[in-house]
């Protein structure tokens, strides 16, 4: 029982293959796979919108969209009906196929890398021996959409924002990329499915052995994490927009539904993202404890994946932003060599076969550098006590 | 030859004569990522995923980023002079010519082509992995020592120059850089 | 015809299109472009030599095409910050604003 509810999606697609003649078979089965992934993808885009409103409302002490359908849930279809409705407005002077060129450039890549992440036990789009070098190529790709859109509308702001944003991405893209390669370390493949597959508990074992529950693994999280903020241009780390001084960013220029697409793009960049780092790190669709393996393994991905999700969003809704000095400081001197230890302390971990003897070694070495670097980043800079003051209060004194 | 062939040896070849003749140097540039994606394209198709992937990271990741972000810096705001070097398309076109009859010549006269002895295998990425650190780690390793020269040497070229004195001072009559 | 035809031919068109454009063109970047285009070529050729080559080799011609990449990837930012640096000195990316090196 248990395990046809897991495998549920995949004989639906077994059904629906059979069913057709044999020469389209591969093509129907791709069509349906990505049609599937598109439409709920699409769908956690609209509910992802609404719900960050409403919760980011709430951390602000405000209602948020609440007049559309029950609870304000319908809200992302009236804008997306609203957006498309919208005129097209493209600048006289602008380039006028690269702009319409630029959202769909980076719209693709990034559904591109839906291909790659295990969504459930036998639940992959593309099978592939090069998975995350699959996710991190379309992930790459992206930045040049930004430049296309940044400068084919011929404005300053968008030239601005497109730079700003392009050096953000690069920056931040090393240690995005260099954080995973100790997973791939001791994994031994590049295929998200086999890394998964390596975070299963063994037979016998309780607790699974997620990249998470070690160490280097835990430190790769949050690097990886803190990446995945910046490549999704997310708070704290959403300097290529911002109202007071480049306004939208690198697509000022753009209205109506190529603004909803560049919206899009963004949202399920940051879903890629956050699926990847499930997958990296969390296990991707294992339980973490084998008496919970009988819940479906599609959902224990989507569970992740959520809570993920919902990460992002109380991250941005009570964060301050950084400077881009700060940005750029905290990329290459502190995430870049972070980074780069790691990969050492994961050839020592694996040479120690794990056990307390890697934790022994590992924990103080990482812990060190953290510290270290943490107070040489921050340095002879005297950060004092944030003093709050609220209306009212501290009038007499 | 395959349709997926056709396909991309289309975009490549469209790409590099839009890269070569495009006016506007960022339209090059675009267009060079055009060719980019047709090789990777036919590296897939050739059976080297590996490659492909790899060619789109480091050349749309990367290179294509690098290039027109120089292009951004160098503009110079005033009307940019002819593109094209006077009698440049001439010489390029004669020198080119030249090289075409000789590689397609010697291409078109290939004969007594040795089928494949035995069927082709597909090495997995870990066989690569194995074969770079094993057969290959001498050319790896100096790979890494030209990249990280490279690299030194490019932050260094590109650094604001320092005439004489101390850092941060400028000879009189001269803006500071930057 | 033997199969990797079609590619040594494509791969030479690309090696005449980057060749006649670096010739050709005025910009320092865009005569670079030209040369990414001719080595770009090469790799092609490699990868179509070890695809349809007579001798069973799984590996090399991957490895030439990958090593060959990564070098790729070097000198690229080492022609650009030269041409950063033409720049500073010369307020324009025109080959001919570095002739003075001719004597």
């Amino acid at each position: 029982m248990a395990a046809n509810v897991d495998q549920i999606f995949v004989h639906l697609m077994q059904m629906m293959v059979d069913r057709v003649p044999d020469a389209v078979a591969p093509w129907v089965r791709a069509a349906v796979g990505v049609g599937a992934v598109l439409g709920l993808f699409g769908l956690l885009f609209g509910l992802t919108t609404v719900c960050e409103r409403k919760g980011i409302a709430r951390m602000q002490n405000r209602l948020g969209p609440n007049r559309v359908g029950p609870f304000g849930f319908l809200q992302f279809a009236a804008d997306g009906i609203k957006s498309l409705t919208k005129e097209d407005v493209v600048p006289r002077s602008a380039d006028r196929v690269v702009h319409y060129l630029a959202p769909l450039a980076l719209l693709t890549p990034v559904v591109l890398t839906f291909l790659v992440l295990p969504f459930g036990r036998n639940m992959v789009l593309m099978h592939v021996d090069t998975g995350l070098l699959f996710f991190f190529a379309a992930g790459a790709s992206t930045e040049l959409a930004v430049f296309m859109a940044g400068w084919s509308s011929r404005n300053k702001y968008s030239l601005l924002g497109a730079m700003r944003a392009i050096a953000q991405m690069i920056s931040y893209e090393l240690p995005f990329i260099l954080s995973t390669v100790g997973v791939v370390m001791i994994a031994g493949t590049l295929s998200t499915v086999g890394i998964v597959e390596s975070q299963a508990a063994r037979p016998g074992e309780w607790l699974a052995r997620w990249n998470l529950f070690t160490p280097w693994g835990l430190a790769a999280f949050l690097l990886f994490l803190i990446a995945a903020f910046a490549e999704a241009n997310r708070s704290p780390f959403d300097l290529p927009e911002g109202e007071s001084e480049i306004v939208a960013g690198y697509f000022i220029e753009y209205s109506g539904f190529k603004f909803a697409l560049f919206f899009m793009a963004e949202y399920l960049g940051m879903f890629a993202s956050s699926g990847m780092a499930v997958t990296l790190f969390l296990g991707g669709w294992t339980a973490p404890v084998a008496a919970l393996d009988w819940i479906p393994s599609w959902l224990w991905f989507f569970g992740k994946l959520l809570a993920l999700i919902a990460l992002f969003i109380w991250v941005r809704g009570t964060t301050p932003r950084l400077r881009m000095d700060q940005l750029m400081d905290f990329a290459w001197k502190f995430m870049l060599p972070l980074a780069l230890l790691i990969l050492p302390v994961v050839a020592v971990w694996h040479y120690l076969g794990g056990g307390w003897r890697g934790w022994l070694f590992c924990t103080p070495v990482l812990a060190a550098a953290y510290v270290l670097l943490g107070r040489a980043l921050v340095g002879r800079r005297r950060i004092q006590r944030r003093v709050y003051r609220y209306a009212g209060e501290g009038v007499a004194s | 030859m395959t349709p997926w062939f056709l396909l991309f040896g289309g975009l490549v070849v469209v790409g590099a004569l839009g890269a070569m003749a495009l006016r506007n140097p960022v339209h090059c540039g675009l267009s060079l990522v055009v060719t980019f994606v047709g090789l990777a394209g036919t590296y897939l198709d050739l059976g080297a995923d590996f490659l492909g992937l790899a060619q789109i990271l480091v050349y749309v990741g990367a290179v294509a980023i690098l290039l027109v972000f120089v292009m951004l810096l160098t503009r110079t705001g005033r009307g940019e002079s002819p593109e094209v070097r006077p009698g440049g398309w001439w010489w390029g076109g004669l020198v080119a010519a030249l090289v075409a009859v000789g590689l397609v010549g010697a291409l078109a006269s290939v004969s007594g082509w040795k089928p494949r002895s035995e069927p082709m295998t597909f090495p997995t990425v870990r066989d690569l992995g194995v074969a770079l650190m094993t057969d290959f780690v001498l050319p790896l390793q100096l790979v890494g020592v030209v990249l990280t020269a490279a690299m030194i040497g490019a932050a260094i070229l590109a650094l604001p120059e320092r005439r004489g004195g101390r850092v941060g001072r400028t000879p009189k009559g001269e803006e500071p850089e930057q | 015809m033997n199969p990797a035809q079609p590619y040594l031919f494509l791969a030479a068109a690309l090696f005449i299109i980057g060749m006649a454009g670096a010739l050709a063109r005025r910009n320092a970047i865009l005569a670079l472009v030209g040369i990414e285009l001719m080595l770009n070529a090469a790799n092609l050729s490699f990868v179509a030599f070890w695809r349809h080559g007579p001798h069973p080799d799984p590996q090399t011609g991957l490895m030439f095409a990958l090593f060959s990449i990564a070098i790729a990837g070097a000198e690229a930012a080492v022609g650009l910050a030269l041409i950063i640096a033409l720049f500073r000195h010369r307020r324009s990316v025109s080959l001919e604003a570095a002739e003075s090196l001719k004597g």
